[in-house]
């Protein structure tokens, strides 16, 4: 509540005078920790200072010891780990204090934001209940029970939790992930902090609620005034929030700087590697992205000189005789600092940002990919046909009588042909999982009919199904997950064709062949899956996914658990697969940068339809429905200004959830017949526009989400949109 | 906040210190071998578990063979030696009626080991087919399935046995041994299908499904292979505790009776004069020590080698990669 300044907001990365007292020093700091091989050294030698009221975004791979340094600073590392240097808090030095005075500082002046909202609440007590015991604890402003719970209530209205004196006895499992979000948002704030350090606080979540809850830790960070510590691996989300950013990579600060110099003038190649491995909306497709090669080195034996020389594509021998030490960029603002020999090099260079990272790491282009048939004569290898699933909701009584149904996925219709790829778009919870599940199962849907390569599956013998197998193959969104970590890669990766009835001969040939095929080296046929990092862990799948020389992949989300440098080099390696074998894809995810980099044609999903569905360069030059114009703003399009601009069109309501329909409650034929169709416009770009009906399934079950929208005159403009879609713009 | 989140915050941190690690390669391997192997040369790895099943096999080929070798036998008396301790002719000394008790212990440690080991063998294969398949099928097959252990739960097992053992008095073991595992297996199912039913929503699983596998395969690659810790850990448990059984039943007069004998009763004959006559008990009860320390060597093992993050199997294996 002590130094709200304006200009932090107005101007991201403004420069601002720093003021005399930093809120938080940390000076020289070193954390490792023992391990079987010696001991890791997880952080070496990180210094930082955070104003009061300034947004430090602290950016790098996993691994690169940017949680480790934070956790360092809330004094919640295992007794194991051995801290050095100094960590100042206002002046007072935190290393060294006892647990119980860490306590006192823990939550009061310094509150943390952790990343997966699931498991950082207790799913026993209410949300309410979980602010309030913050409350207490510190005896902060809320003194009794009743008033922290008052106090609580309040700090949600805050965070924007609609209808929050109701929701406050709520549990976490009825919250969505968003809005677990903005509980911890909540939790931190709750008893005025001066430091909230955000450890990933949106990576867990959908990209619409990533920059609704960005929105919140702003808001947060207005009322209280606190200085934020923002970790993430995500540039996108740096680039909109931080004034300033470190760019950390095995344990050290490689390159610092105002948010501004460091997008336009990144100054250190692992930097400049990051801003080219994210894609962006707005270079569409044909330009490959960046991906860093290699993996961070071990921290437990590192070899002199430049701990990124062997990744870097600008590696010297003289890179090799030292490590460089943190230094002013000739030429550059003050306060620009990076750690690399070649500066002056990169100095002189005249490209910019991505076009420089796609220079300097000498991409090739990407094999052009476009078949040489019309689409109109190719043959579509999976065909989905007002494909419809309902599940019963049950009442909790004996007779589990059934009261109404979920209508998780209701009428969805695309198609997809040979060597081509749908991208299917819609924020979680639209029945974009339900649908690919409902696909893959092969089994008889409730309603309309899936054909793929011909055959209908609602009319397959067990033989044909399992022929069918052959030719359809999943990868999931969680490599680790979908691995059996109890298999080594061969059996992984030959249980399909074991599966099958492949000869032996035939597998142990075939399976060093895909592993080669997917960038995994054939030494690595025995090992674990846990023995591979996230990106090989997606290989491994894709791997699995290729071995039955499969017509169409269904893909599932398969980077949105990656880091984005991994996740570069996962969608150029899915480019040159859809190139050399000709593959068809359904690629399902929620980003859209994703999928304008590797879509030909988009379907976007809203609450269980398909609401848009045309050629990539159609549907995101003329958005036609408000999901798709929500999903867009946050385009994780890692330029500061244009994300700034963005946020403020930013719509701030929560995810809507899939209708639950009562049959009391009498959504009649007539109601249903009344509710838009999917209709063709001019382009070949077909959509689906709602007005604000009475019936609207969408406002019924969850009206909260209406009533705030209102708040923001052109939000409630884009919800009841009256006109009839606009035909793409043609010139002319 | 802060309070409830130290166990998340902790166990995250070694993983991002040193999770993308790159591990040093074996060059020269680069042929595949399934899992079979892979976990076989693991095992053979591990020096502690080779040797619990070197001692448990030698031990084992001891109590098989010694009637050929040993100069007495389980159910020869001799008069002229009462309570004496051992010596040339009596190895581990006799007892108050005359009886060897070197060949009295290697009767009673085959009878006992037969029975340990085949009891849990035989409980654990019925409790991970129960438990599988209850879990992962669940619907009717799962209700009827877990039906039939709350009914074998609440029968009073040791009742039962007690009075059907008479029954089979004669050489009929192996009745008893399956008597003795049909009561034996129940919570280990229990436990098994809880695990199935988290396992089976994992994707791992539904991949396989998407795959094509049939059930009885994913069961058999994917679930038992994922609880085999739980297993293993169940069977050394079972071992040592089926002998122990075993000793209370011939307590009362059920299971082993004389003139056969098994480890369980002479040590409950033993023990009483452990301190004036310790042959009588020292040899029984060490041997018994002996053969559950050895299964559960070979249990935690098993376990590493099954387990790829198991720390002894891969350190072992940087040490080979150091050396060469």
């Amino acid at each position: 509540m002590t130094t709200f300044d304006t200009d932090v907001l107005a101007e991201p990365g403004g420069a601002r005078p720093a003021p005399a007292e930093p809120l938080l020093e940390v000076t020289d700091l070193d954390v490792s920790f023992p391990s079987e091989e010696g001991r890791v050294r997880a952080v070496r030698g990180v210094s930082y200072r955070v104003a009061p009221g300034e947004v430090l975004g602290i950016v790098g791979e996993s691994g690169s010891g940017k949680s480790v340094s934070s956790l360092a600073v809330m004094g919640l590392l295992p007794p194991s780990a051995r801290v050095g240097g100094s960590i100042r808090l206002q002046g007072r030095e935190l290393l060294g204090l006892s647990d119980v005075e860490l306590s006192r500082i823990r939550g009061r002046r310094i509150a943390m934001v952790f990343q997966d909202p699931l498991s950082a609440l207790t799913p026993v007590y209410s949300v309410g209940d979980q602010i309030a015991e913050a409350l207490l604890i510190h005896g902060g402003r809320g003194g009794s029970p009743r008033a922290a719970r008052k106090r609580a209530v309040e700090l949600l209205d805050l965070v924007g939790i609609p209808n929050a004196a109701g929701r406050v006895s709520a549990f976490p499992h009825e919250f969505s992930g968003g809005m677990r979000q903005r509980a911890m948002i909540a939790m931190a704030i709750a008893n005025d902090p001066d430091l909230i350090i955000a450890d990933e606080p949106t990576t867990a979540l959908d990209v619409t609620v990533q920059a609704q809850v960005l929105d919140v830790l702003r808001t947060a960070q207005e009322v209280t005034g606190a200085g934020i510590v923002l970790i993430t691996h995500d540039l996108g989300v740096v680039a909109g929030t931080a004034d300033r950013v470190i760019v950390m990579y095995a344990g050290r600060a490689v390159e610092t700087g105002g948010v501004d110099d460091i997008f336009a003038t990144p100054r250190m190649p692992y930097t400049l590697g990051l801003l080219g491995s994210v894609p962006r909306l707005d270079t569409g497709r044909g330009q490959p992205l960046v991906p860093i090669d290699g993996q961070p080195p071990s921290l437990v034996a590192l070899p002199p000189g430049c701990p990124f020389g062997p990744r870097c594509p600008l590696h010297v021998a003289t890179c090799d005789t030292a490590e460089p030490d943190l230094l002013p960029v000739p030429g550059a603002a003050p306060g620009h600092d990076a750690a690399c020999i070649r500066v002056g090099d990169l100095v002189s260079a005249d490209a910019e940002g991505g076009e420089l990272a796609a220079e300097i790491y000498d991409v090739g282009e990407t094999p052009d990919t476009a078949p040489a048939a019309p689409r109109a004569e190719r043959e579509p290898v999976l065909a989905v046909d007002g494909l419809v699933k309902h599940f019963p909701v049950r009442s909790g009584g004996f007779f589990r009588r059934s009261v109404g149904t979920v209508h998780a996925v209701d009428g969805v219709t695309f198609d997809v042909r040979e060597g081509e790829t749908l991208g299917l778009v819609g924020e979680s919870g639209c029945g974009k999982s339900t649908t690919i599940l409902e696909i893959m199962g092969l089994e008889p849907p409730i309603g309309g009919a899936v054909r793929v390569l011909g055959a209908d599956t609602a009319r397959l013998s067990k033989a044909g199904r399992r022929r069918i197998r052959r030719d359809m193959q999943i990868v999931f969104q969680d490599p680790m997950a979908s691995l059996d970590p109890r298999l080594p890669v061969r059996d992984l990766i030959a249980e399909p064709m074991e599966i099958q009835g492949y000869a032996k001969e035939r597998i142990a040939q075939r399976v060093p062949e895909l592993m080669r095929l997917v960038g995994l080296r054939s030494e690595q046929i025995n090992r674990y899956p846990a023995e591979f990092s996230g990106g090989q862990r997606q290989r491994i799948c894709i791997a699995r996914a290729l071995a039955l020389e499969p017509k169409v992949l269904v893909l599932d989300e398969p980077v949105s658990a990656l880091d984005v440098s991994i996740q570069a080099g996962v969608l150029n390696l899915l480019d040159e697969l859809k190139a050399q074998l000709g593959l068809a894809y359904l690629f399902v995810a929620h980003d859209l940068s994703v999928v304008r980099h590797i879509a030909d044609r988009v379907a976007v999903m809203y609450l269980g339809k398909i609401v848009e569905i045309g050629s990539v360069d159609e549907v995101f030059a003329a958005p036609q429905h408000r999901t798709r114009r929500r999903c867009s703003p946050r385009s994780r399009c890692p330029t500061p200004r244009s994300n700034a601009a963005a946020s403020a069109s930013c719509c701030r309501a929560t995810c809507p959830a899939p209708r639950t329909r009562r049959r009391a409650a009498g959504s009649g034929p007539a109601a249903r017949s009344s509710r838009p169709s999917t209709r063709g416009t001019g382009g070949g770009a077909s959509s689906w526009s709602r007005r604000a009906a009475p019936h609207c399934p969408a406002q019924r079950a969850n009206p909260s989400p209406t009533t705030r929208w209102p708040a923001t005159g052109h939000a409630s403009e884009r919800w009841c949109r009256t006109a009839p879609p606009n035909p793409p713009p043609s010139d002319g | 906040m802060t309070t409830t989140d130290i166990t998340d915050g902790t166990a995250r941190v070694p993983a991002s210190g040193g999770a993308p690690v790159d591990v040093p390669v074996d060059p020269a391997e680069t042929q595949g071998v399934t899992r079979g192997r892979l976990v076989l040369r693991r095992f053979l790895r591990n020096r502690m578990a080779l040797a619990g099943l070197a001692t448990l096999v030698l031990l084992y080929a001891l109590s098989l063979l010694s009637p050929l070798f040993a100069p007495w036998h389980y159910d020869q008396y001799d008069y002229t030696a009462f309570l004496q301790p051992p010596s040339a002719s009596h190895w581990f000394g006799t007892t108050q009626i005359g009886e060897d008790v070197f060949a009295q212990t290697m009767r009673g440690l085959q009878r006992s080991l037969t029975i340990g080991l085949t009891t849990a063998a035989i409980s654990i294969v019925i409790a991970s087919l129960v438990g599988a398949s209850a879990g992962y099928f669940g619907g009717w097959v799962d209700r009827g399935l877990m039906w039939l252990v709350d009914l074998l739960l609440v029968l009073p097992s040791f009742l039962i046995i007690a009075v059907v053992s008479p029954a089979l008095r004669g050489d009929s073991w192996i009745l008893f041994v399956l008597l003795l595992a049909v009561f034996a297996w129940m919570i280990t199912a229990r436990i098994l299908r809880g695990m199935t039913l988290t396992l089976r929503e994992r994707e791992f699983v539904k991949a396989a499904r998407f795959m094509g596998a049939p059930s009885g395969t994913i069961i058999r690659r994917h679930i038992l292979p994922n609880m085999a810790s739980l297993m293993i850990i169940d069977v050394t448990i079972t071992v040592g505790g089926t002998i122990l059984l075993e000793t209370g039943l011939s307590f009362f007069g059920f299971g082993v009776q004389p003139p056969d004998v098994s480890l369980g009763t002479l040590i409950r004959d033993g023990s009483t004069s452990s301190l004036t006559t310790p042959w009588l008990f020292l040899f029984s009860g060490g041997l018994l020590v002996v053969s559950v320390l050895a299964v559960n060597f070979i249990g935690d093992g098993l376990r590493d080698a099954l387990d790829p993050q198991a720390r002894s199997a891969r350190r072992t294996r940087r040490k080979k990669a150091a050396a060469s």
